[in-house]
């Protein structure tokens, strides 16, 4: 075990590394189509600008975007995996390795001192979610670097159940055109509709995390999707703003049922430069990653 | 292509409009947040001389090693942040250039009218570009902020492509969108509604 914890510890520091040098390989695509589309003159010099420093980071090894983020886990793990006791430290110990390699820009700040605790490790972070799943021996690790522009538009709120898809949609569509400029356009966005508010911002978080291009499962949230992908596509605030043709790259809706009488709706942002990517482990910790191709295990 | 060298005149800055395109070479610093605070709240002043130059609204990767410092990545930050500061900022400091994420607003904008100053868009995000841009990391005043607020003194060259969102005519292409964005909302909202 101590050998299979140590090379955990070694692949994930690699991988958080890696991810913050390459975007997933669906990222890039669905970034290249939108460039590819794209007519404005100042939204080209925009992606241009964008494209240019995803090959310079890559050539060269370093962070596409000095913003490096606070780092995030999301751990479906399998009760019967073996990493299970060991996983908060190790996560945290590779994050401090990718922290010095990469190097990550140290992010992790206290409240109230506003002491920046050097090492993006600290009270509460790296943060870590869990969702067991029993009699599994596996690990579905998707690791989530946010940077700070694209956390700041996230909103989340609870609205009477009349308030619709219509309420939903104005709600995302005021946080993208008040805030969403700041946040790195062409934009992800992830959007939860739950029983409360906190259960909601979890669930705009998984939206902001899938798979880009794919969507619900569900027929009838997948043409919600569609719907409020046209309404926000219609704002065309463009790459980082300037305006162009379209605003988003994904809109992803995830949802619970709600309380007859409240209804929690969250949006969640992720920028162009989406640092996300997911390692898979089975039982005798052989690892693959589905998001980036060019990962080496 | 236009370049600005710094340190930039006021009839160069004032020739600017928003929307054109710029780059820009010669020293400049990093400054956010708490650089502003400093020499806005409490008054005190940099040992660098910041007239006709220029700051970037940035929180950079530095490495460290015997040869000194080495911007790994930086990227703008939102200048929005800085909009309760920049005005006096500008008049304290006598910069002419202000490089960061997104526009300003209409304090910033007077501001830039008054002093003869622009604001500079850079793409978020593409911090090896901008990085790849920097020639050397001189210097830096003010470490106690820690590393992403620090004062970093940096020398560029060809910084960009940049676009000028706030120019010192009026001009300010980020107010202006905000305004065709809000429009555009209520009109696919409302078709929305209407099925």
């Amino acid at each position: 075990m101590e050998n299979d914890l140590k090379s955990f510890v070694l692949t994930t520091a690699r991988f958080i590394d890696h991810i913050a040098k390459r975007l997933p390989d669906d990222a890039v695509a669905g970034l290249k189509k939108l460039a590819d589309a794209e007519t404005d003159e100042r939204a080209k010099v925009m992606y241009r600008c964008m494209t240019e420093d995803l090959e310079r980071a890559d050539a060269s090894s370093r962070p596409i975007c000095q913003d490096t983020g606070l780092v995030q886990f999301f751990a479906e793990i399998g009760s019967e995996c073996k990493l299970l006791p060991y996983l908060p430290s190790a996560l945290k110990e590779a994050v401090e390795i990718a922290t010095s390699t990469a190097p990550l820009r140290p992010n992790a700040v206290e409240f109230p001192s506003e002491n920046n605790t050097g090492t993006n490790t600290g009270k509460g972070v790296p943060y870590i979610e869990y969702d067991i799943v029993p009699g599994s021996d596996k690990l579905k690790l998707t690791v989530y670097l946010q940077g700070g522009g694209s956390a700041l538009p996230g909103r989340a709120a609870v609205f009477p159940p009349s308030a619709g898809f219509e309420g939903i949609a104005a709600f995302a569509a005021d946080a993208m055109v008040e805030k969403g400029i700041n946040a790195c356009p062409p934009l992800v966005v992830g959007v939860g509709v739950a029983g409360c508010m906190a259960t909601a911002a979890k669930l705009a978080k998984h939206a902001a995390l899938r798979k880009i291009g794919v969507p619900s499962e569900d027929p009838e949230i997948a043409e919600a999707e569609r719907k409020l992908k046209c309404v926000l596509d219609e704002i065309a605030i463009g790459p980082q703003g300037v305006g162009g043709a379209a605003s988003t790259i994904a809109v992803n809706i995830e949802t619970a049922c709600h309380h007859p009488s409240s209804m929690g709706v969250a949006v969640q942002f992720g920028c162009w430069a989406m640092r996300r990517g997911v390692l898979i482990f089975d039982g005798d910790m052989r690892a693959e990653c589905p998001t980036h191709g060019g990962f080496k295990i | 292509m236009k370049t600005l060298r710094l340190p930039v005149t006021e009839e160069e800055v004032r020739g600017l409009t928003a929307g054109d395109v710029v780059y820009v070479s010669g020293d400049l610093v990093t400054g956010r947040d708490r650089v502003h605070e400093r020499v806005v709240k409490e008054g005190k002043l940099p040992k660098a001389d910041l007239r006709g130059g220029a700051v970037f609204h940035a929180g950079p990767i530095v490495a460290k090693d015997e040869n000194g410092y080495r911007t790994v990545a930086i990227g703008p930050t939102t200048s929005m942040r800085m909009e309760a500061f920049e005005a006096q900022f500008i008049e304290k400091t006598g910069v002419r250039i202000l490089i960061g994420k997104g526009g300003m607003g209409e304090k910033t904008s007077a501001a830039c009218v008054k002093f003869g100053a622009v604001h500079l868009m850079f793409a978020g995000g593409a911090a090896v570009l901008a990085a790849d841009k920097i020639t050397e990391t001189y210097g830096v005043e003010w470490e106690d902020f820690g590393m992403p607020e620090a004062m970093w003194l940096i020398r560029a060259e060809q910084l960009g492509p940049m676009i000028v969102s706030v120019d010192a005519k009026g001009g300010n292409l980020f107010e202006q969108n905000k305004r065709l964005f809000a429009e555009r909302k209520q009109r696919a909202l409302e078709r929305l509604k209407n099925g």
